[in-house]
């Protein structure tokens, strides 16, 4: 690390508060109809099959009540969310074809000098729909397949029609229901067997749109022995209107495959971020989940790891940072179904500012899961006493064949090392700075290198006015 | 002996209104070393984190004059930044951040100049040798899970680093073995000159058989009793505290 930082301070929003004008009218429907699902169905030129799967989800969206557990909902109308936005343009493979004022939004976000520097293949969506998407002709010729969804349903429609929705069933949840009447974009990934994609694939998505939702579906499947890095970006910029993001992350990793999903989310705090995301990990594959929650007013993210073959494995690394007026209730879900599975959860939160970070978590070990291992260490630190957090870790054991280790702590920023630091020169600010540095450090170094620079911009927050 | 360096009228300093400190009188030049004895909860640690600026602590009276200024305001970081270094008793773990990294900041601080790596690395291992501690202590994480006697080196080794001109030692001698004393009392023996002073509070006299101490402190009940020349150690090692109390009070 090159130098101290001197505060820390909220995540820069300026690139991310860019707004770019562009006229809605015409292209925004809005509620959830038949109509209008039928309506996108057959836009998309959707077989049969999926146009059912849409009409069943609404029903089952219907028929589900609100989560009754966890943040307040009750401020979001989903019938008052944009769910879909007809772009008036085609997806393209090079950036000088994308809209100009589209082009603008990811320059600036530095999607297209990463792709040039660090990243094997990217994919770009705004608002509902993929406007580029590459990916280098090496990877091409060696089988792997990266594509938005609507063209993999096209090309690939067996193997969608195999896995979509297959992980995370529209009964799962309302939400989940809500994404399979009303998804669009996101990414299709196939790695076939052996092939190892050392240099990560990045969607980004961006919703642009005041008033709209976002509901890309990512499918990734990791052949056998095969393995894959993928990064997954999100923003928006702010409005006064409330948005909402329900997407759905699907993962398929394979006898001894390994797939590694870091995930920086950066939402404008008038986001709901209800999204589900969840791997199914075959015998000796391993799942390598790396989160960062900064942005959004609320979220609710559990990322789900099924370890379904002997020795599968799974790794949750993650951090949240809420600010004023947000509530981040993250964590992860691990289900040992198999003997001589591992799973390492390892969780940091931040609150300030009156910001509200919560753990949540379980672990299940099934009978069969004899001889696996199982450990838990979540923590969190408020940074004021308007902050609050908590940790919720439940822990499910059903048989006596089990190595489980469990952490958890929360915690007020301590004025006793506040003073000890500050006994040594260092400014109360910076005091509290290395304190919040220190604390998410054996996380930090684990996010991938391309991230570990915008880690720390983001927690470059401004204590400015934080009473100790 | 040196130019006047800390002064220390009349102080006298609460905890959650409890008064510890009753009326302190204190005076230490440059070039000298002070020991300041007494027996358990007789305010010894306060008027050490009075004196660096404890916030948990109020001054109701009295006055701290650092370098011909009044420091009673002045806040923790800047005192500090004047000079003034306390080894605390118990310091404080901070995970996540390397000795190193936490040195090379507190320098920057201390000294208003950025600190180049290699440089500064060169500096520290020289330190680091002196104390007799291993290179590894400065990639460990701030004093977390080290031993009793690893956090009090780990004191002496910031001080040696900060070049302090005030050192103020809380009982940085209980917890350590005679070996450790040794290389501690080494340490302040080669740091102290002509240019800084050292004030040491401590329970035990050991740490006089290893030190010049100029004065001796007796501080009992929130008052300096007695004070003297390194004779007052002997006697009270000889007939206690209480003796010194019975004395005082008699």
């Amino acid at each position: 690390m090159a130098k101290v930082k001197q505060d820390i301070q909220e995540p820069d929003r300026l690139v991310f508060d860019l707004k770019q004008d562009i006229d809605y009218r015409n292209k925004t429907w809005k509620g959830l109809s038949v109509e209008l699902i039928e309506e996108i169905s057959r836009k998309k030129q959707e077989p049969d099959w999926m146009r059912e799967i849409r009409l069943r989800s609404l029903e089952i969206y219907k028929s589900k009540p609100m989560p009754q557990w966890g943040p307040d909902l009750s401020d979001l109308d989903v019938n008052e969310i944009i769910t879909y936005i007809d772009p008036d343009f085609k997806k393209q493979n090079s950036w000088d074809e994308v809209p100009e004022e589209i082009k603008e939004i990811f320059t600036a976000l530095g999607i297209p000098k990463a792709e040039q520097e660090s990243l094997a293949g990217v994919g770009a969506q705004f608002d509902s729909e993929i406007v580029y998407q590459n990916m280098r002709n090496e990877l091409a010729k060696q089988g792997v397949i990266y594509m938005d969804m609507e063209t993999a349903l096209q090309e690939y429609e067996d193997i969608i029609r195999e896995h979509f929705m297959k992980l995370v069933p529209p009964e799962d949840h309302k939400f989940a229901a809500l994404h399979g009447a009303v998804w669009s974009g996101g990414s299709f990934v196939y790695v076939p067997e052996g092939v190892q994609v050392d240099i990560p694939l990045q969607s980004y998505f961006r919703l642009n749109a005041p008033g709209a939702g976002q509901f890309e579906h990512t499918l990734i499947i990791v052949e056998k022995g095969a393995s894959l890095q993928f990064i997954e970006g999100c923003s928006a910029p702010k409005y006064s209107v409330n948005n909402l993001h329900a997407g759905c992350v699907e993962l398929y990793v394979r006898e001894g495959a390994r797939l590694r999903y870091s995930t920086i989310e950066n939402w404008s705090k008038n986001m709901y971020n209800l999204n589900t995301k969840r791997a199914l990990v075959e015998k000796d594959g391993l799942i390598e989940w790396i989160s960062g929650s900064f942005g959004s007013r609320v979220s609710m993210l559990y990322p789900m790891s099924i370890l379904k073959g002997e020795g599968a494995r799974a790794e949750f690394t993650g951090i949240s940072f809420a600010s004023k007026n947000q509530t981040l209730d993250t964590g992860a879900k691990i289900l040992h179904a198999a003997p001589g599975t591992t799973s390492t959860i390892n969780s940091r939160s931040i609150a300030k500012d009156g910001g509200k970070v919560f753990y949540r978590g379980l672990v299940k070990v099934l009978p069969e899961a004899v001889n696996s291992k199982a450990s838990v260490s979540c923590e969190s630190l408020m940074l004021d006493s308007q902050s609050r957090s908590d940790t919720v870790p439940v822990i499910d054991i059903r048989n006596d064949q089990v190595d489980f280790g469990h952490e958890a702590k929360v915690g007020r920023i301590s004025e006793e090392a506040i003073y000890y630091l500050m006994s040594r020169g260092i400014s109360e600010e910076e005091a509290r700075a290395l304190i919040v540095r220190g604390f998410v450090e054996p996380i930090a170094k684990e996010f991938p290198l391309e991230y570990a620079v915008e880690l720390n911009n983001l927690l470059k927050i401004e204590l400015e006015g934080t009473i100790g | 002996m040196g130019e006047n360096l800390l002064e220390i009228k009349n102080l006298r300093a609460t905890v959650e209104g409890k008064e510890i400190l009753k009326g302190i009188n204190l005076k230490v030049n440059k070039g000298e070393i002070h020991v300041i004895m007494g027996p358990n909860g007789a305010g010894k640690s306060t008027l050490a984190n009075v004196i660096m600026g404890d916030p948990t602590y109020e001054i109701t009276g009295g006055e701290i004059t650092f370098q011909g200024e009044s420091i009673n305001e002045l806040e923790v970081d800047k005192r500090a930044r004047k000079g003034i270094f306390l080894s605390f008793q118990y310091p404080e773990e901070i995970p996540g951040i390397s000795v190193e990294n936490f040195l090379r900041t507190a320098k920057a601080a201390v000294t208003g100049e950025e600190q180049g790596i290699f440089q500064f690395r060169k500096l520290l291992l020289e330190k680091m040798a002196m104390l007799d501690m291993k290179e590894e202590y400065a990639g460990r994480y701030l004093n977390h899970g080290f031993s009793g006697g690893e956090k009090k080196k780990n004191e002496i080794l910031q001080m040696a680093m900060l070049e302090p001109v005030l050192a103020i030692l809380d009982e940085t001698d209980s917890g350590l073995d005679i070996d450790a004393i040794r290389i501690v009392t080494e340490g302040i023996r080669k740091i102290a000159s002509e240019e800084n002073s050292f004030l040491i509070i401590t329970h035990y006299n050991r740490i006089l058989d290893y030190l010049d101490a100029d004065y001796v402190h007796i501080l009992m009940d929130g008052r300096i009793v007695k004070s003297g020349d390194i004779s007052l150690a002997k006697e009270i090692e000889e007939s206690g505290f209480i003796a010194l109390e019975e004395v005082r009070n008699g």
